[in-house]
């Protein structure tokens, strides 16, 4: 279920904590995986909890409570946008409306070809950027209107 | 003007180790290790008067106080970068930016506290944010800075970096604690405070990311010096995250005591030119302020308190008169139902019955008794939960509906908003 690959991503982080503390690398460890299964199934969460020596329950407690991890296919290109209230002042809604309408979806659905998912996220802590777009968690746009849009898009689908 | 965190940067140019050695970094730390006792160094941090820059304004100096000096066991300093308070966004530009500050402010912490161990936890939507940290921890470590015996001395610390993977309840320093350990960040009941119990159960010191990046310069130029920069009980500089309605949007770093009008200048004013109508000045959380009371007022703890709000984490969101309070008010009452984290019926039933009042105060479909009921909301939910989430989901509620109850009323009376003309007329959720 984990690649050798994975599983050495997460000890360089098990080694970050006592070595009696392994629960600690739990949410890198999920990040990890849904990196490379686009998405946490529960078979996921169990090599993790495995691989960890957890309770598979802990793990499903984690990954439940924390919202970046998918717990459903997202697409091959979840997109998050937040639209709190600093964001939503500076143009987020006006995108999002953009946004939902390029895709033909709306927010928690994925397009019907499984390319892109729409979430709306809470704070980013950037909302001097806004309108942003985080793409698969990691990668952030600033300034966001419908011209960067087209690009990123462009640029996503090839 | 003098800028303790922020001065001298040149965005991503200028935050590898070489450049913060040009700037005089790790001189600090070269300075306690080779001639301050740890005692000495809390004294200088006292004498700054450097407050708590995640919120609470809570003295650092003292805060160091209450860790336990003669404990054989380990003790931590942790460092919260889980910055997620909505308008809040300079411990993501002290990261990328200045990333040294906080590490070499976090040593200094460690020597004072004589911890072993320390854990920077960031935010989980600034993944790249975290790639430097990393990267800037590995240039520290190679250097010496970091590890066993540092520049030669008895003392050893290491630091690591932790990613999260969104929660705004991990801001919580418990909840934080919890979410270090790998579990469910749900806050724990103080006391024991973390400086008794904290993380894996040992004494544990967190600070905002901004408090300890502004260390180094407290050390190297006296406390005395950085208390000068602000006024008395406010010392120091304060990075000013400034959002919402302003035409540059942006982190300005200015002493403490710096006027609103003058920020508000920096960043440009008010976008299109238009007339503020309210501003939010500490993050979210704290009670939102008419315009015309902002534009008096200096921004330091003190004066912010005395006007009725708090200066929380810096965070400033500036509202135009084409704002509809009512509105704004429900994307924020949404967040803290969205971010409870449920441990606490107060909160957790509380915080999604404000927002469904006012959501359909918002739709078009308000009660005459709402308002009073939303007040009632607030006072059931304040002061009665483990931790601050409910205060702070309860604390704009009386705030908004204080300073602008005509337009809540108007909402409810004419089913249609004040400012935009009409309310939305959405299915009610």
């Amino acid at each position: 279920m984990l690649s050798e690959q994975a599983k050495r991503k997460m000890d360089a982080e098990l080694a970050k904590y006592p070595a009696d503390r392994r629960q600690s690398a739990v949410m890198s460890a999920l990040r990890i995986a849904q990196d490379e299964h686009d998405w946490l199934s529960r078979e996921v969460m169990d090599a993790v909890a495995a691989y960890l020596g957890m309770p598979a329950i802990a793990v499903y407690e984690v990954a439940t409570f924390y919202e970046m991890y998918n717990l459903k296919p997202m697409g091959r290109h979840k997109m998050t946008v937040c639209t709190n209230l600093p964001c939503a002042l500076s143009g987020a809604t006006e995108f999002c409306e953009t946004l939902k309408k390029r895709l033909g979806i709306d927010f928690n659905e994925v397009t019907a070809d499984g390319e892109f998912g729409l979430k709306e996220g809470q704070c980013f802590g950037a909302c001097g950027d806004a309108p942003v777009l985080l793409v698969n968690n990691h990668q952030m746009h600033s300034f966001m209107d419908e011209e960067k849009l087209e690009a990123l898009l462009k640029e996503l689908k090839s | 003007m003098t800028q303790v965190i922020l001065g001298g940067l040149d965005g991503n140019r200028t935050w590898r180790l070489a450049d913060y050695v040009a700037r005089g970094g790790y001189e600090a730390l070269r300075k306690a290790l080779s001639g301050m006792t740890p005692e000495q160094v809390i004294e200088e941090v006292k004498k700054s008067s450097l407050r708590g820059r995640g919120g609470a304004g809570f003295p650092t100096g003292l805060k160091w106080t209450f860790m336990p000096r003669n404990y054989s066991g380990d003790k931590y300093v942790v460092c919260n970068s889980d910055e997620g308070e909505p308008g809040t966004f300079k411990d993501r530009d002290i990261l990328r930016y200045n990333p040294h500050a906080l590490i070499e402010g976090m040593i200094l912490a460690g020597y004072a506290m004589g911890a072993t161990r320390g854990y920077n936890y960031i935010h989980g939507e600034i993944w790249s944010v975290y790639e430097r940290c990393e990267e800037a921890v590995q240039e520290a470590r190679d250097a010496g800075f970091l590890g066993q015996n540092i520049l030669g001395s008895e003392f050893s610390f290491d630091l690591f970096n932790h990613h999260g993977y969104g929660a705004y309840i991990c801001g919580e320093e418990t909840a934080l604690l919890e979410s270090l350990e790998g579990k469910k960040g749900q806050p724990r009941y103080k006391p024991p405070f973390p400086a008794t119990y904290g993380l894996y159960g040992k004494p544990t010191t967190i600070n905002n990311t901004e408090t300890f990046a502004s260390v180094p310069w407290i050390i190297r130029h006296g406390g005395q010096a950085f208390l000068e920069l602000g006024k008395p009980n406010n010392g120091g500089t304060k990075i000013f995250s400034v959002s919402g309605h302003v035409s540059r949007p942006g982190n300005y770093e200015v002493p403490l005591g710096t006027p609103f009008a003058k920020l508000l200048e920096m960043a440009g004013g008010v976008r299109g030119g238009r007339k503020i109508k309210a501003v939010i000045p500490g993050g979210s959380s704290m009670p939102v302020l008419p315009g015309d009371v902002m534009m008096q007022l200096d921004m330091d703890y003190d004066s912010i308190s005395k006007a009725g709000s708090m200066l929380g984490s810096g965070a400033v969101i500036v509202m135009d008169e084409t704002t509809c309070m009512v509105r704004a008010l429900e994307r924020l009452s949404w967040f803290y139902h969205e971010e409870s984290c449920g441990q606490c019926t107060p909160c957790r039933e509380g915080t999604g019955w404000l927002y469904r009042v006012i959501h359909r105060m918002e739709h078009g479909q308000g009660r005459a008794e709402d308002l009073d009921l939303l007040l009632s909301l607030s006072d059931n939910i304040q002061g009665r939960t483990i931790c601050a989430l409910g205060d702070a989901a309860a604390m704009p509620v009386r705030s908004f509906v204080n300073h602008f109850r005509a337009e809540f009323e108007h909402h409810v009376t004419h089913k249609r908003c004040l400012v935009e003309g009409s309310a939305r007329q959405e299915k009610v959720a």
